[in-house]
Parts: structure tokens; sequence; C-alpha cells
């Protein structure tokens, strides 16, 4: 497989996004605003503890070392014992504070992308890469976990540090304040290159590791093909690829890092120096105190710290900018279709299904279903044959709403499914599909799956209906028996019957089978075909399958060519038109059965 | 390995690098010294009576020696931490290289959710420990003495004051440590819970959706992001009591100083700018000291996830089989069973009793069985998907545990149960086991599988991409695309296990009829429930709960009435029988 296709672009994100960003993440701070409020004054009082240290110092060796009164250096020893233990508690319950504040809104914010996942079309996913989707419930959300903890409050913090010292300095002597600040501008300048380099690289990581997880997914899936074709190398070359890409992205970033922090010690030796210059020019002029300069000197100090740290915080601050355009953009997704607000409620279902002039195209202009109308009745039981591909499986898709149609309308019990809750709907219908999925944890979760509703015996039942009792009985826990992920211990005639059982366990009023025997034994399929239809005595069914002994006895049968319904009947007189129908028929047997009793075509 | 021993080896092809990044580190923190030491003399110059002029060159040697230190902090970030973001990129390539070569078996019990999570976020973990960790380790270490020499160079007594708190911050750093570990490990546990949760959820969407399970998922994903933030919180509580022990530590310090060097300048004992310049330093020993804290964190957090990912580096590996035992000439494809018996795990259930079983080369065998008897395990034994004893199961002749396994595949073309597409174009995946794309091949094959039809149908034909485990096509067009791309690879052996189960009789027939052609001098395996599908093979092998019950041809097996005869019965329509 040469280069990497389409699928695995991330999406590219426009700068439209950014302004309303920042805005957009601190909504999501709202619900912990007391908290935000309280950490915020945490870390003043914090700050101004800590900055009051320097402060008692310079007293101390004016008022006290230098006059030499020990009683006044005591006094003020005193005062930064006191000083000292209170921050201890300040600063304990303000880094908890905000932890515990960054952690819930991490955990909304993890909530909400997932309930919205579970709210988008399959539309959407067939576009998506699992991997991809899932960077974003965990790594991109963990990133703006560190900005909602590490960083908000903090860099609040950071900035009234700033202030404070600022202010401290004017305080204590204008004019060499303003001398020291001399190089700001210089400072804002860097910070701003700084910040759209830094930005970009951060995009480019954000989307490594979204493709990496993308590949990872889909090639530990798939790695038993990959070792069957013994393409272990070119995988792994692949892969390396991949990684490189991040790597790059990330080299990038560290050169910016490497280039500003540099760049913040020189300006701030640049302020030492002029402190040095012009204070010491005014000590000697005797204008300044000696104290004042001591003062001035670990401010300064100080005051290049927060801003060190706010360039760290800034690091954090961006990296949570390329994660959260990404996930903003997931969560301003909206679905294909949602349901109608006053959606009727859908109730005793009876179970007649209308398609009336249906047509359908997963992709603009290429008509899957076209002008599609057939009618089940209620307790009808209709079988779907064709080729593969001829869109049995679609017209499926269209009924259980996986996918909306273009044109045409589908009616339940005479509702138009648009004007449903699909939700509701998909309660009455159970449905066995051809890509059979089980989930991790056991057997008995794997048959009733998250509904209480269904009792231990009618999930044995159902169990017993599709002939799975016997293999069942065989495992050690019986319906606690493990199931690995994707079933990947258990044959595929198994994982069929499972999901078969499934659906029976669910007592849907309208029952889809989509190939759901196709890996079974005939034998297992025939006792799973007597069973079921006293089980569904009065429901209606639709049945896809390939095996014409399967859907023989249907009460009627749709076939189904090239996305149009071409021929409807039963058995006999499909075969008595022969048709599409009767050539199929005459393919499955004429193999089989001797020619004398291959009926006259 | 432990998992030190291994990092041990990565950094040590970074050495030279990192051998310039403590270096650039060593720099650099010796030219941070400077500028204190400058202020120091400028301070006493001004007491003793200077010019500005005088004062203009000292402020000149900060700024300058300023510079030089911030050229060595470029370098130190230019080595130390690109260095770990390489041996990062390095690991997770390894990561990847081990995943190629471990088992079948190892994927049955690490999720998916579990095996990414290790590659991000413990990965991360682990690079944090080596980068930022290392580095801020160094300087640390060297701001420390540096600081503290310069110190002692001023005033020893003063010097020893400040080492008061030490002894409290190391049984500190020991606990809180130990404590990180532990829950650090219980962090990324649940972190890779909530993965393979989200994994799975979004893997089955569609049963997910049918089973309208939306609000039972929500509600158990809740469950599992709660207990990370609990167990997050948890962390936190530990580590966040370091910060302000430093703190503490470090304003206990200040104090002890401030106070007994204040009496010190007060007896004349030292002077003033001793006094500053000594303050000077011990601010600067402030940051390194509340770095430690960091510097711990991450080293424990990087520890322990280096144990998760360990377990991974370390697990079993596939077996290769010996290289070079079999020449290219002896390839004809006999496969050869004997007496062999397997089972899957500890548990002592045989999946396969006794299997004896010789296909010629060139023959065609057909499986047929019920769901469960073991006909795919059978199959899967022959690529050794899962290993098998010595002598049991030969291939041309030779034990297949002698066979090298790359080579072994590569006669072998197999066609899964279950289709698996990669998310490509239907090309890049028909052509997946060719060295290139070949597109006559790809077209050629497509056609021999019965799928050319319905990709010219497609708008891009084979430039289609299709999605994630091939779902954009059909169940049907996913079995055959997978069909043309064994076929592509111009097998010996061909096995193909259940290949036919979402095609339509119709497809198969037109199929099976090309096929014949082609396997001519290829040995072929089929799987089938259809009669129609296997009547025609060279021999029939009927199996039940692991063990062959009934062999022979179509004919043979009728007229011998048993299981095989059965199923052709009730594969006859019934109502058909009652009109003849
Ligand atoms: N999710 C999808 N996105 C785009 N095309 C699809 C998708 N699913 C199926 N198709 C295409 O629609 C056609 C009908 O497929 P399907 O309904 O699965 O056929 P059947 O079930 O009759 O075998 C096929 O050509 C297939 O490639
Ligand atoms: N990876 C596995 N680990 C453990 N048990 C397995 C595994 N794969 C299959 N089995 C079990 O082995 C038996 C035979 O399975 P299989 O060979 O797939 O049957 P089939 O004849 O339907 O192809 C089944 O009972 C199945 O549950
Ligand atoms: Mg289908």
């Amino acid at each position: 497989m040469t280069g990497v296709s389409g699928f695995h672009e991330d999406e590219v994100l426009g700068k439209a996004y950014d302004a309303r960003l920042l805005g957009r993440l601190l909504h999501y701070l709202k619900p912990y605003r007391a908290a935000v409020v309280l950490g915020v004054v945490l870390l003043l009082t914090s700050t101004f503890l800590t900055l009051s240290i320097p402060y008692l110092v310079k007293e101390a060796i004016d008022t006290g070392i230098a006059r030499g009164d020990a009683g006044r250096l005591r006094l003020l020893m005193g005062w930064v014992v006191i000083v000292l233990l209170t921050d201890f508690g300040v600063r304990y319950a303000q880094t908890y504070l905000v932890q515990w504040m960054g952690q819930q809104a991490v955990f909304d914010l993890r909530q909400e992308v997932f309930a919205h996942l579970q709210k988008l079309s399959l539309s959407f996913y067939d576009k998506n890469p699992v991997g991809r989707l899932l960077t974003r419930v965990t790594s991109d959300v963990s990133v703006l976990g560190e900005l909602f903890s590490s960083g908000v409050v903090a860099i609040f913090g950071d900035l009234f540090t700033l202030v404070g010292i600022v202010v401290y300095m004017l305080y204590l002597d204008v004019k060499l304040s303003l001398i020291t600040f001399i190089v700001l501008p210089l400072l804002i300048y860097a910070t701003m290159i700084f910040r759209k380099k830094a930005r970009e690289s951060y995009r480019q990581v954000r989307r490594g590791i979204a493709r990496i997880n993308a590949y990872l997914s889909e090639h530990i899936g798939g790695m038993t093909v990959v070792k069957l074709f013994g393409q272990e190398a070119r995988s792994q070359v692949r892969f390396e690829g991949l990684s490189a890409e991040l790597r790059d992205a990330h080299l990038k970033s560290v050169l910016y890092h490497a280039v500003f922090f540099p760049v913040v010690e020189i300006l701030g030796a640049v302020s030492l120096a002029l402190i040095i210059w012009y204070g010491g020019a005014g000590v000697l002029a005797g204008v300044l105190t000696f104290g004042t300069i001591a003062a001035f000197v670990q401010y300064v100090d100080r005051f290049y710290q927060p801003i060190r740290d706010l360039a760290e915080k800034y690091n954090v601050l961006q990296s949570a900018m390329a994660s959260s355009e990404r996930i903003f953009k997931l969560l301003d997704t909206r679905p294909e279709f949602e349901s109608p607000a006053n959606a009727g409620k859908v109730e005793n279902v009876k179970g007649e299904i209308r398609f009336e002039n249906v047509w359908f195209a997963y992709r603009p202009e290429e008509w899957v279903l076209k002008d599609v109308s057939f009618t089940i009745k209620p307790g009808e039981k209709v079988a779907i044959v064709g080729a593969t591909g001829a869109g049995k499986t679609s017209l499926v898709g269209l009924l259980t709403r996986f996918y909306g149609y273009q044109k045409g309308s589908i009616y339940v019990d005479g509702v138009e499914l648009k004007q449903m809750d699909v939700q509701a709907l998909r309660r009455h219908i159970g449905l066995v599909l051809q890509d059979v999925f089980l989930f991790s944890g056991d057997i008995s979760y794997n048959i009733r799956l998250g509904s209480d509703s269904i009792s231990d015996e009618r999930m044995k039942e159902a169990a017993r209906r599709v002939n799975l009792e016997p293999f069942i009985q065989r495992l050690p826990g019986r319906y606690r028996a493990v199931v690995e992920e994707r079933g990947a211990t258990f044959s595929v005639g198994q994982k069929q019957l499972l999901s078969f059982a499934r659906a029976l366990a669910f007592d849907p009023k309208i029952l889809i089978l989509d190939e759901a025997t196709s890996s079974v034994d005939t034998e297992t399929e025939l006792l799973i075909r007597d069973a079921l239809e006293k089980l569904m005595a009065g429901r209606t069914a639709i049945v896809i399958a390939h095996r014409l002994s399967t859907v023989e006895k249907s009460d009627r049968i749709l076939v189904l060519h090239k996305g149009e319904v071409r021929e409807a009947g039963t058995h006999a007189e499909l075969l008595a038109k022969k048709g599409i129908y009767h050539r199929l028929y005459l393919l499955q047997y004429k193999n089989v059965l001797p020619s004398a009793k291959i009926p006259a075509a | 390995m432990d998992g030190f021993a291994r990092l041990k080896e990565y950094l040590s092809k970074h050495r030279k690098t990192l051998f310039a990044g403590f270096l650039a580190v060593l720099l650099t923190n010796f030219f941070t010294l400077l500028p204190p030491w400058f202020v120091k003399l400028a301070v006493d110059k001004i007491e003793a009576g200077t010019t500005a002029r005088q004062l203009l060159v000292y402020g000149f040697w900060i700024v300058f020696t300023t510079l030089v230190q911030g050229y060595f902090r470029y370098r130190m970030r230019q080595t130390l931490i690109v260095a770990s973001r390489r041996v990062e990129y390095e690991l997770r390539s390894d990561y990847f290289a081990k995943l190629v070569r471990l088992p079948k078996s190892f994927y049955n019990h690490f999720k998916t959710g579990e095996i990414i999570s290790r590659a991000n976020a413990d990965l991360e973990a682990v690079r944090n420990m080596i980068g930022p960790g290392i580095m801020q380790a160094a300087n640390t270490i060297l701001a420390l003495m540096g600081s503290f020499a310069f110190m002692l160079a001023l005033n020893p007594k003063l010097s020893l004051l400040t080492l008061v708190p030490i002894p409290f911050l190391s049984v500190a750093v020991f606990h809180l440590g130990r404590s990180i570990h532990r829950k650090f490990t219980r962090i990324q546990e649940q972190y890779a819970l909530l993965s393979s949760k989200v994994q799975e959820n979004l893997s089955g969407v569609r049963v997910v959706r049918a089973y309208v399970q939306e609000e039972n998922e929500i509600h158990s994903f809740e469950k599992i992001s709660r207990e990370l933030v609990g167990r997050t919180l948890s962390l936190v509580k530990a580590q966040a009591l370091f910060y302000p022990v430093l703190y503490f530590l470090a304003g206990a310090s200040l104090l002890l100083v401030v106070w007994v060097g204040g009496r010190e300048v007060m007896a004349g004992e030292m002077t003033l700018g001793g006094l500053l310049a000594f303050l000077l330093y011990l601010l600067n020993l402030t940051w390194p000291a509340i770095a430690l804290g960091w510097v711990v964190g991450l080293y424990q957090q990087g520890k322990a996830s280096l144990a998760r990912l360990e377990e991974v580096f370390s697990a079993e590996e596939e077996p290769v089989g010996s290289a070079g035992t079999v020449q290219p000439e002896s390839r004809q494809g006999e496969i050869e069973f004997r007496d062999l018996s397997f089972g899957y795990g500890a548990d002592n259930h045989l999946v396969l009793k006794n299997i004896n079983l010789t296909i010629p080369a060139g023959q065609t065998v057909a499986l047929v069985g019920r769901t469960g008897a073991g006909k795919s395990t059978l199959v899967s034994l022959i690529p050794k998907l899962f290993p098998v004893k010595e002598d049991r199961l030969f291939v041309d002749g030779t034990d297949v545990t002698h066979h090298p396994t790359g080579l072994l595949r590569r006669q072998i073309g197999f066609v899964p149960q279950e289709p698996f597409l990669f998310s490509a174009t239907i090309a890049e995946n028909l052509a997946f086991g060719l060295v290139s794309v070949d597109t006559e091949k790809v077209a050629r094959f497509s056609r021999l599988a019965g799928l050319e039809n319905d990709v010219t149908d497609f708008p891009s034909g084979y430039q289609t991409v299709v999605g994630e485990r091939g779902i954009t096509l059909s169940g049907g067009q996913k079995q055959r695309a997978t069909l043309a791309r064994a076929l592509a690879t111009d097998p010996k052996i061909l096995i193909l296990d259940d290949a036919f189960s979402s095609v339509d009789t119709d497809t198969e027939e037109k199929i099976l009829s090309g096929l014949r052609q082609l396997w001519k001098g290829r040995t072929v395996i089929l799987i089938s429930h259809r009669v129609s599908t296997v009547k025609d093979a060279d021999l029939i092998a009927v199996l039940e709960a692991g063990e062959i019950v009934e062999r022979g041809t179509h004919a043979e097996l009728l007229a011998r009435g048993g299981y095989y005869a059965e199923l052709y019965e009730k594969q006859l329509l019934e109502e058909e029988l009652e009109r003849i």
C-alpha cells in the first residue's frame, strides 16, 4: 500500500475557530465558578505571602541588620515564620482545589464528547476511523485537563504575581521600576512570535497522535491479516513513517522552546544590569537605599520566574487550543438527522412495514436503492434475496434508521419513519447484523446487553432457541464465561448464534435477520428456522439469506437486483415466473440434484 | 529484561548527544552562577564608592554571561529534549515491531484500547522521565552543587545552615515517591480501561444503536470516567503536598540565613554585599529544590509506565521457525496432519483430536461439519497462527515448527472466515500481499474473484477508499475482495474458510468455475456449509467435535449415508422432492 489514503487525513481546521475557542473552553469551568474564584483568592493569598518574604527580608536588612537592631531582626524573622506556615496551608488547599476543579471539568467534557458520539450518524462513523475518535475522547480531552487544572488558575496566578511585583516595585521606586521595564516590549514581541510557531507545531502533534492511534487501532484489528500475508515489515515501515512525522512535529516545538527560554533569560539579565547601573548610581547619589536595590534584584528574579512559567503555561495553552479545536469540531458535527421533537409514541407496534418509492444513496447520486416499494403485512415473514451488493443490507439500514433516505417514504404501522423517535422505533426491532459484533464481558452481557428487564430465564430460552445451549454448557462458568474483545475465542458460527440469541432475548415485534446464519451449519440452521416459526408467530420478520433452503418457507420473497425490487411472490409463484429467482434456484440445485430431478425449466 | 535495562539500551544509542547535553547543562549552570557574582562585586563597589561607568561595565558582564548561558541553555534543550523525542520515536516504532511479532493469543487478552493506551499515555510518561526529567535532574543537581560551592566560598557557616532542611526533604521525597508510583499505576490502568471502553463502543456502534444501548453505554462510561477522576485526585492529594513542603523548606533556609547572617553582619563578620549575594544564591537554590519535587514525580510516573510498557516488550513472541531449512524447489504444497491434537487454553479442552489427514500437493480437500467443530482451528494451524507441537503437522514433508514462519505463510493464500480489509483503496487492499500495486494483476484477480463488476460500478473504481474493516462494502464484496487478495499472491496452498458464506449462489458458481482453472497445481482447502461448493473436491472430510468422522468423495460419502448424506438431503428443497 503506497501513501496514506484520504481516509486517514485528519480534518484541516480553519482559522475561524480560533477566537471563540478560549471562551468556549472557559464555559466548562462555569459550574465550578466558586472553585475558580476560591482558587484565585487562595493563589492571590499565597502570592502575596510569598512576595512579602523579600519585603520582610529587605526590612530586616534596612531596619534590623544595617542598624544593628537584633530585636527588630528577631521580630521580622518571626513574621517570616508565620508567613511560611500560612503559605504552606494555603498552597496545599489551592493546589488540590484547582486540580479537583480541573478533573471535574475534564470529566464533564469527556462525558459530553462520549455522549455526543452516541448520537452521531453511522455515515459519520463510515468516514472516521475509530482510533481518531478514540483520541478525541482520551488524549485530546486529557490535554485540556492540563489546561483546566494546571493552566487557567495558574495563569491567573502568574498574572497576579506579575501585577503584584510591578505594584511593589512601583511602590518602592517609580523611576527604577520604569527603567527595569524598558525591556517589556521586546518580551511581548518575542512571545507573540513564539505563540504563532508553537501553535502550528502543536496542531501537527495532535494530528500525528490521532493518525498513529487510527493506524494502531486498525492494525491491531487486522494483525492476523498482516501476519498471513507476511506484511509485518511493510506495515512496520508505514508505522515508522507516521511515528517520524509525530517526532518531527515535536522536534519543531522543542526548537521553539529552546530559543524562547534563553531569550527570556537574556531580557531578564538586561533588567538586572539596568538596576545595577541605574540603581547603583542612585545609591551613590544617595537617593536610593541598599535595601531597595536588594529588593529590586529579588523582584526582578521573581518577575521573570512567572514569565518563564507563563511560557511553560503557554505551552499547555497552545497544546490545549490545538486539542480543543478538534474536540469542538467533533461536538459541532450534527447527526445527519434527529428525531423530531414532537415524535409520537410508538407503542404496541403491529409490525406493518411499507416502502414507497424509496431512493437511497450513500454518496450523492450513487443510487444504491432505486424506487423501492413494497408492503409487509403485520406478522408476515418476508425474505429478501439477491446478489451481493444488491442493496439488501442497505434496505435494512434504512428501516432501522441507521441511514437517512433521500426520496420516498417508509412507514411502520402507517407512521412515516421521519416522524418517529428513532430510539423508540429501534426498541421494537430485533436486528441480527451481517457483521457480528460481540463486546468483551461475558456471555450473559452479550445476550442482554445493558437491559435489566431481560430475565435469566428469557436469556437462557433465547440461547436454547438458537441451539447455543450445548456450547454454553461446555464453557467454564457457563453464562458467566468470559467473552474476549470481539468474541475472539469463539468460532464465527458461535458468534452468529450468540448475536441471534441477543435479538430473540429482546423479544422484538419486528425481527430482521441479515444473513444471520450464513456461517452456521445447515442442521443448526434448520433447527433454528423451526424454532423461530413458533417463536415469531404473529410477528413480522425480514430474512436475508443466500441459502434458499432458509428462505423457501417464507410467506413472500422479494428479489432485489441492483437496488430494485424485481420480483415478489411466494416460492412457488417465483419459480413459475422463471425469472431471476428461478435461475438462482436452479444454480443452487443443479449441481446437487441428480439431473433427473431438476425441475423442467 | 527489566524496564530500565531496556531504556538504557535506547539511551546509550544517543550517548554522544546526551553527553553534549550534560556538558550544556554544566555550562548553563556555571554561567548562571556568574551574574550574581557580578552583582556582589557591584554592590561591594557601591559601598566603597565608585562611578556609574564602572557599574555599567558590571552590567555589561551580567548581560554577556547570560548571553553565553542562554546559548548553552538552548543547546541543553536541543540535545537532551531532542534525544528524548528520538528515543520516544524509537520506542514507539519498536513497540509496533513487537506487536507485529506477538502471537495471536496475545491479542485475546490484551484489548486494543489497552495496547493503544500504552503506546500513548505510558510512552508519554516514559518520555517525560527521560526528557524533561533527566534535564531537570541534571539541572537541579548542578545548580544545587554550584550555588552551594559559591555559598561555601562566601560563608561556610551560613552554607551549612541551609542544609538543615535536607533530611526532612529526603524523608518526604521517599514517602511521596512511593505513593506516587502506586497511584500513578492505578491511574494508567484506569485510563487504559477507559480507552478500551471507548474503542469497543465505537467499534460496536451498530449494535449499540440497534439495541438502543446508548444510555447504558453512557452510564457505564461515566462510571469508568468517574473512577479515573477519583484515582487522579488521589494522586493529586499526594503530589499536592510536595510543593508546599518544598516551599516551606526553602523558606526555612532563607529564614535561617537572614537571621544568622544578619547577626554576623551586625557583628561585622560579613559585609552587607556578601549577605546579599548569599541570598541571591539561596534564591537560585529555591527553584531547583522545588523542581526536585517535579523530578521525583516524573521519575515515579515514568517508572510506573515503563513497567507497563515492559509487559508488552517482554511478552513471548511468535516462534519464527528455523531459517532456511526448506528448499524453495521442494515447495509443492503437500500437507500432512499426523495424529494431531490441539487445544487453545490451559483448560485441557481439546478442540482437535487425533487428526490424521494427508493432502497430496495439487489436491482439493473440503472440510464440512457443525459450527464449532474445529474446522477453522484446523486450517489456522497450517500457517502457524497458533503453535503446534513438533512432529504433528508437516508441509512438504517438513515439520511446520521448523519452517521459517514468514516463508511458510507466503506460500499460503488464506481467506479468513471473517473478512478484514484495511481503510485504503480497493486496489491497495487487493495488492496487500504484493510488493507494489500492480493494476493489471489487481484487475485480473478481481475478475477471478467475481469482484470486477462491482468495482467498475463504483465511480472511483479501484481507487475507491473503503472504510475501516471494509465497512463501506457489502458483506459479499468484502469476502470477494479478501479472496482476490489471497489469489494475487500466487500461493501454492489456498485456504478458503467459508469464503462464500455471504456470496449468493449465482456469483459463487461463477467464481468457482473460474477458480477451478486457477487451482490446477495448487493445494486447496475449502470449508463450506454448502454441498454445492464442496461436492467436486477430491476428498471431503467431515469434522465432528474435533475429530474426522467421515472422509471420501461426494459419491462415497453419499453412499455411506452419514452426516454428509444427511446434509445433502437437508439442502434439497423438501417441497421439490415432493413435486418430483
Ligand atoms: N456504508 C457504506 N458507504 C458507502 N457505500 C456502501 C456502504 N455500505 C454499502 N455500500 C455499497 O452499497 C451497495 C449495496 O450494499 P449492501 O446493501 O451491503 O448489499 P447486500 O447486502 O445486498 O449485499 C454496495 O455496492 C456497497 O459497496
Ligand atoms: N482463539 C480461541 N481461543 C479459545 N477457543 C477458541 C478459539 N478459537 C476457537 N475456539 C473454540 O474452538 C472451537 C472450534 O472453533 P472453530 O475451529 O472456529 O470452529 P468451526 O468449525 O466453526 O470453524 C469452538 O468451540 C471455539 O469456541
Ligand atoms: Mg449484506
